[in-house]
């Protein structure tokens, strides 16, 4: 290990972060769509719409079913077979992650959901708000602020997943670092780095996960 | 559109038999990944619960390392930097001579990762015994081993039987990660017969069915053999 | 009457003319009536398939394909007789050419593609404008020549390829003791290679000669031994539509015949811009005379 090559880490901290740009938008954009999606997925399954619920159901068990990579895979090659143009990576990419968090997503806040109790929803409709109303502005508040550390945990999880876009060659952190590390030789000094930086992002993350799990039950 | 579509070559002569070859690795994949995982989990789980301060740290620290890198991450430094920390010899033995490396690799890479998911389950079912039960077993004089043996352990796996189902449905999804690094399964031999015969939409869907089958069929068996093993005594909570 | 029938002859025969004029020889063609409605010829091109489509210095595609492929926009503008059509470049990848040309995306794949009957269900070539097949590279001086010297020792290969199948087919035909080991893709089984984890790595000739001509020492490694597969390259195009399909043939019979083809050949690969060292060999020589139709 004593000629660990720091000066290929530093050199090359530019391109790395290009990369890191890449997989930093690719999570935030994956875990606002997933959240989206995943909130009228569990809204339709909850309220159990007939025929709608069914569907949402299906959804959510069928892509919990699958590989993420065979996902990736198939939208890669679907979306430009759709829209009749062609799409970066990128986007197929962003499509992909966003239907499969989507289903994560929404057990996720199916739970949260059901543990806001039943009798506050009663009341509200007993005060006369509407369906909607009783979730926007009595369920769900509560439901997304129990849920936090849950979600950002998937957060977590998305942010590691998002390194498996690999398979179709996007430059993301992983990709910028394995050029790097097949270009100059430097395959320890590159993995190891990759290795580190990803370990202590998730590892704050998950200290801040169970900083906020205690202080909400408390 | 000026899509061909061909739903038959799935079931000619090679294709056909390219899948089922890609399902056999993805199976053996999994499940040699799983046995691995779960004596390494159990065993984290049993040291994470331990009245021993330092098997606890030895645990938690595993559980940390291993479930803040990215598995594509791991299985990179196992397939291309393990070796080469190794002494030379060991090295090249891993790089040359070691039967299936793809293979071995990942079952290593996919089970020590996976350990670190099925200490936490161990653990949360242990917990969720109580203190109760444990000290009773010292009490009647059973050693601490024996608490775990005895009580502690057919208690926690018995409620646990659902978490555990799921991670090793994750370990079959994540198998496909092998494909990383050329290891032909399931998924990779579906990109395979796209590239051979640019029937990508049927070659896909073929996947997308067999692991929902597996899934399914998996998922269908467990529900049942938890029902059977329910602890009595026990609310079941509802998934 | 008769001159009732006269007129309406006339009148259809001068509608005929008229709609002709419209859709300027793209005739029944869909390919060149969505080329000539839109006014560019949108062409698929690959990224690092060095050199025959890859992105050069000035940001544009480049390569021997997209040079073939210039030659059939130029035939296109003339048969549609409209000079001011354009060319949009699209990239595609291994895996969404077949997508890209199925939805009408792009009309000309011009990269690397291996023409073989099973494909053609799906798409439809034009000529073969490259031969390559499968062959092995190894470190000068491990004297390693054809795949017997291999026993006893280990030999990459890039996982699902044709290379993958030749080469198994062989060491079984031949029955020899050669562990095969699977690696995802060129620049892992370069690396493998690099390593010492594989001894040798098979792939098709043209692809070794490229990843010779990228490391770092080009003289430390040698491209050996006997062709182990056929892999004929050629450009693609959207399947039934004939009529566009003979344009792209005939633009390239005159090319081999005039000996146009055998100059863009060389300009690429003998050598190359890509420090690529392959001049023509006779069996592609061959492949171009018996390709060169006559009118």
């Amino acid at each position: 290990m004593g000629d660990f090559d720091f000066a290929i880490i530093y050199n090359n901290i530019p391109f790395l972060f290009e990369g890191m740009k890449t997989t930093l938008l690719l999570t935030v954009a994956a875990v606002i769509g997933g959240i989206v999606i995943g909130t009228v997925l569990a809204i339709i399954r909850i309220a159990n719409v007939p025929i709608l619920a069914w569907i949402a159901a299906a959804y959510v068990n069928f892509f919990r079913s699958l590989p993420l990579i065979l996902v990736i895979f198939w939208l890669y090659f679907l979306v430009p077979l759709v829209l009749g143009r062609p799409v970066g990576a990128f986007s197929s990419v962003l499509i992909a992650f966003v239907l499969f968090e989507a289903a994560y997503y929404s057990e996720i806040i199916r739970a949260g959901i059901a543990s806001v109790s039943s009798g506050q929803v009663a009341a509200a409709r007993a005060i006369g708000m509407t369906y909607t109303q009783c979730m926007r502005f009595i369920v769900l508040p509560q439901a997304f602020k129990a849920m936090i550390p849950v979600l950002l945990t998937q957060a977590i999880i998305l942010f590691q997943d998002t390194s498996l876009v690999y398979v179709v060659g996007l430059k993301d952190f992983l990709v910028s670092a394995e050029l790097i590390a097949n270009r100059d030789q430097k395959l320890i000094e590159m993995f190891m780095f990759v290795a580190v930086v990803y370990f202590t992002i998730c590892f704050a993350g998950s200290l801040l996960s169970s900083h906020l799990q205690r202080k909400l039950s408390t | 559109m000026q899509y061909n579509w061909d739903w038959g070559i799935l079931f000619r002569d090679p294709y056909i038999w390219w899948l089922v070859d890609g399902l056999k690795w993805t199976l053996m994949i999994a499940m040699c990944a799983w046995v691995l995982a779960f004596v390494l989990g159990s065993a984290l789980g049993i040291m994470r619960t331990s009245i021993n301060p330092y098997l606890r740290l030895i645990g938690t620290t595993y559980v940390e390392i291993f479930r803040n890198i990215p598995l594509l991450v791991q299985l990179f430094l196992w397939y291309f930097v393990f070796p080469e920390l190794l002494p030379e010899e060991a090295g090249r033995w891993v790089k040359r001579e070691m039967p299936l490396p793809g293979f071995t690799t990942t079952v290593w890479a996919l089970g020590l990762y996976t350990a670190s998911r099925v200490c936490e389950q161990v653990r949360s079912g242990i917990d969720a015994i109580g203190i109760g039960q444990r000290n009773a077993g010292r009490a009647i004089g059973l050693s601490e081993a024996k608490v775990y043996i005895h009580v502690l352990l057919p208690n926690a796996y018995r409620i646990i039987i659902a978490p555990l189902t799921s991670e090793f449905l994750t370990i079959f999804k994540n198998s496909s990660l092998a494909l990383t690094i050329g290891v032909i399964e399931l998924t990779s031999m579906t990109r395979q017969i796209e590239e051979y015969t640019f029937q990508g939409f049927e070659a896909f869907t073929a996947a997308t069915i067999i692991y929902s089958l597996v899934t399914f069929t998996v998922m269908g068996f467990m529900l049942h053999l938890e029902k059977r093993l329910h602890v009595p005594g026990r609310i079941v909570v509802e998934k | 009457m008769k001159k009732f029938i006269l007129t309406t002859a006339i009148s259809a025969i001068a509608a005929i003319g008229f709609t002709g004029a419209a859709f300027a020889g793209a005739g029944d063609s869909p390919t060149l009536q969505k080329i000539a409605e839109r006014g560019y010829v949108s062409i698929g091109h690959r990224e690092t398939s060095v050199p025959f489509s890859y992105i050069g210095d000035a940001e544009e595609p480049i390569g021997y394909s997209i040079d073939l492929c210039h030659n059939i926009v130029d035939a296109i503008k003339a048969e549609l007789g409209n000079d001011n059509l354009t060319v949009k470049y699209v990239p595609v990848t291994g895996q969404t050419r077949i997508p890209l040309i199925a939805n009408g995306s792009i009309d000309l794949e011009c990269g690397s593609t291996t023409n073989n009957l099973t494909r053609q269900k799906q798409v439809s070539y034009l000529s073969t404008t490259f031969i390559t097949g499968t062959k092995i590279a190894s470190k000068v001086g491990s004297g390693i020549t054809e795949i017997e010297d291999l026993a006893g020792k280990v030999l990459g290969v890039s996982a699902g390829t044709t290379n993958e199948k030749a080469l198994k087919a062989a060491i079984a035909a031949n029955n020899l003791d050669v562990k095969v080991v699977t690696l995802k893709d060129h620049s892992q089984g370069w690396l493998a290679l690099d390593t010492d984890r594989i001894d040798a790595y098979g792939s098709d000739d043209v692809l070794l000669y490229g990843l010779i001509s990228k490391s770092a020492d080009t003289s430390a490694y040698q491209v050996t031994g006997r062709f182990l597969s056929f892999d004929p390259y050629a450009i693609m195009v959207p399947r039934n539509d004939s009529t566009f399909e003979r344009l792209g043939r005939i633009v390239m019979s005159d090319l081999m015949r005039s000996g146009e083809m055998e100059n863009i050949y060389n300009k690429w690969f003998s050598p190359g811009p890509t420090k690529i060292n392959m001049p023509l060999s006779n069996r592609l020589r061959g492949a171009f005379d018996t390709q060169a139709y006559p009118h």
